[in-house]
């Protein structure tokens, strides 16, 4: 199609432009062209995962020159990565839900309530691991399938009805655990995933394969889409992506490989368990959002429900469905904290639990308004949470500020996220 | 005005009413309505606010249910009993709020909800490329990346996305309601091109206006609701701007319309 072809007199072009057709297809294919298309894009208020790095970079420096002794170091690297594993999977959870423009204010206790019924299950019942932890993902589905069906069926405000069962769950804990009680977590096998890690060799299997199968994918895409003449980045990008993703693997392995041990008799080393769970599900729920008509389907409810509806889409179902893959992931949050804490009280999954959550996917660049977002920006988003708690702990600040800070923070994402939307509107992006 | 093209009306009409009422409760909105749309012509569906036109083209769109009266597709008989009877028999509706996903791109607007997949994988190639021929077959030049977010598109870039997509799915009747009546001079220029190009390509084509300009500009045959009644399905050379205007407001123009008796009737 070239510009020759055109009617001349007929076509009033709407700008100035060539109007040869799709010329940005091609325009897109130098490097300076992303790079320019890039900066269009922050411009234009699509900030992508640029806060979170940012958050995580000033941060680390932050609390490395206050604590340089304690902060960057094996040990607490490693530390602050379990921290993170269980604010990230339910932040994931809440990804899915706050693409569709709704909220889910009881994650945060049904992953309570979930790791409460596995522990109860192991330690009064003797029901084996596996089995408890499958009942409480099973729980947690569950949970989400009554939510989902309140709030796509009944059509109640999904803040209302999760408002309404962040209190009526918290009954439900505090019963299965009784007054006061607290809930040992005793089996090696659910106490590891966040307190056990693999062996070196199979770490650095572990990032190698993950590296590996990036660049493949990455690579695949590429020549596929260039073979076809298709949209496609650059070479020199796509290879750029994958080199620092290698680095940062590379880096984060090396750590974590790392003999962190204070008692120099004894060698701690290794990936912990939780991290190669984040990582998987990570993959996994990637490929959920980006490569299915699923995921397409809850872009496609959370940016225009109606024209979704037109489309034949089953909204009901979408709806339901999230709500469900939301609290089966808050469930396994909540092993993955009843894992590391090696107990569960009735204030589990209580407290600041949803509001990391949320923050995590929000400052990693989930908009709270639906319609925009990626699962990799819970982990993104729960590293910067888990900086923040983990630095903060260290600097030993009063509990109270603690709480302001973190407020603090989660509106800051939030404006940055509303700010970004209004800046969208108003260069038409 | 440019002298629309006339078309002899042979063969059989992709879609003709015969016949339809509808009511919602005690009030009467379609009295007896015919209707014929043939296969590479444009069809204007004119009248004035509350005269049906909305309900009629839901009718069609299987959203509501017609009381009584015959709907032949291509000469048979159908009934659309929902928006997926219409669209199995190739009818698609472009609505005037278009329901785009502006979070979305143009290949993945085009093909929501009904993508096409490898296995579970959606086949975003297959996908982009299909979306990139229709463009191209109606000539879109306007858009600069088949990638690009809908919310990036001007209202005209907007509708075009809407119509090639209800082109892409083979369809045989387009129903487009009000599709320039949002735009500026340029923007309306290139929908009615492409409004043309749809019927040239042997699409049976819908076009609800307002503007006796555009509807003189591309239509074929013209088609008038007075208070749910249908008062005029004739060739447009057969009518002109001050009939139809006529026909809209008092139901009648000369010897077309509906008979004086009825408009007495319904025209309190």
């Amino acid at each position: 199609m070239s510009s020759a072809v055109q009617p001349a007199a007929k076509d009033v072009p709407e700008t100035p432009a060539p109007q040869s057709g799709f010329e940005g297809d091609t325009a897109a294919t130098t490097f300076g062209g992303v790079v320019r298309g890039y900066v269009d894009k922050v411009r234009g208020g699509d900030l992508g995962a640029l806060p979170a790095v940012a958050g995580i970079v000033v941060l680390s420096i932050l609390f490395t020159a206050l604590r340089p002794n304690t902060f960057p170091t094996a040990l607490n690297i490693t530390n602050l990565f379990v921290q993170a594993a269980p604010i990230s999977l339910l932040a994931m959870g809440l990804v899915f839900v706050l693409l569709l423009g709704e909220i889910d204010l009881s994650a945060g206790v049904v992953s309570g309530v979930c790791a409460a019924v596995m522990a109860v299950a192991m330690a009064r019942h003797d029901v084996p691991w596996y089995l408890a932890v499958l009942l409480a993902i099973v729980i947690g589905a569950v949970i989400g399938l009554v939510t989902g069906l309140l709030v796509s069926i009944v059509r109640i405000p999904s803040f209302v009805v999760t408002l309404a069962l962040f209190l009526g769950y918290q009954g439900v804990t505090l019963k299965l655990i009784g007054q006061g009680g607290t809930v040992p977590v005793r089996d090696e096998r659910v106490v590891g995933i966040a307190n056990n890690s693999m062996s070196v060799t199979w770490g650095w299997i572990l990032a190698i394969a993950v590296v590996v199968l990036f660049a493949a994918l990455q690579l695949n895409r590429w020549r596929s889409q260039r073979a076809k003449g298709l949209v496609s980045q650059p070479l020199l990008v796509v290879v750029a992506r994958i080199v620092l993703i290698a680095v940062i693997t590379i880096a984060v392995a090396s750590v974590l490989n790392v003999n962190r041990a204070l008692n120099p008799n004894f060698t701690i080393a290794g990936i912990p368990y939780a991290i190669p769970l984040v990582i998987a599900l990570l993959l996994i729920l990637t490929f959920v959002l980006g490569k299915t008509s699923f995921g397409r389907h809850v872009y496609a409810v959370g940016g225009n429900a109606e024209a979704a509806r037109r489309a034949g889409i089953n909204v009901v179902r979408i709806r339901v469905l999230v709500f469900l893959l939301s609290t089966a992931l808050a469930a396994i949050s909540g092993i993955v904290a009843a894992s590391r804490l090696s107990s569960v009280d009735p204030s589990s999954g209580g407290g600041n639990t949803l509001l990391y959550a949320v923050g995590a996917a929000v400052i990693g660049g989930t908009s709270l308004f639906g319609g925009r977002g990626r699962v990799r920006d819970a982990v993104l988003g729960g590293l910067v949470i888990a900086i923040i708690a983990n630095g903060l702990g260290l600097l030993g600040v009063a509990a109270y500020l603690n709480f302001i800070i973190t407020g603090i923070v989660l509106l800051l994402a939030a404006s940055v996220d509303a700010l970004a939307r209004r800046r969208a509107a108003a260069t038409g992006r | 005005m440019s002298a629309p093209t006339v078309r002899p009306d042979d063969g059989t009409p992709t879609l003709e009413l015969r016949g339809v009422n509808k009511s919602f409760g005690a009030i009467q909105v379609l009295h007896d309505v015919h209707l014929k749309a043939y296969p590479g012509q444009v069809t204007a569906l004119v009248g004035d606010n509350g005269a049906g036109k909305s309900t009629l083209i839901k009718s069609i769109a299987g959203i509501h249910a017609i009381d009584s009266g015959e709907v032949l597709f291509e000469g048979k008989p159908v009934s659309i009993s929902g928006p997926r009877d219409a669209a199995e028999l190739g009818i698609e509706i472009v609505y005037q709020d278009l329901a785009l996903c502006d979070n979305l791109d143009v290949v993945q607007n085009m093909f929501l909800g009904r993508e096409r997949h490898t296995g579970v994988l959606l086949d975003e190639n297959s996908m982009e490329i299909a979306a990139r021929d229709t463009l191209a077959r109606l000539s879109v030049r306007t858009l600069k990346s088949v990638r690009q977010p809908v919310s990036s598109l001007s209202g005209g870039q907007r509708q075009t996305v809407a119509i090639a997509k209800a082109v892409l799915w083979e369809s045989k009747l387009v129903v487009l309601d009000e599709p320039t009546a949002a735009l500026g001079v340029a923007q309306t220029r290139q929908v009615l091109d492409l409004v043309r190009r749809l019927a040239d390509t042997g699409h049976s084509v819908v076009f609800i206006s307002h503007n006796m300009i555009d509807v003189f500009e591309v239509a074929d045959r013209v088609a008038a609701l007075y208070l749910g009644r249908m008062a005029a399905d004739v060739p447009i050379a057969e009518v002109d701007r001050t009939r139809v205007v006529e026909l809209i407001t008092a139901g009648r123009s000369g010897d077309l319309g509906i008979a004086p008796a009825a408009v007495a009737e319904v025209g309190v």
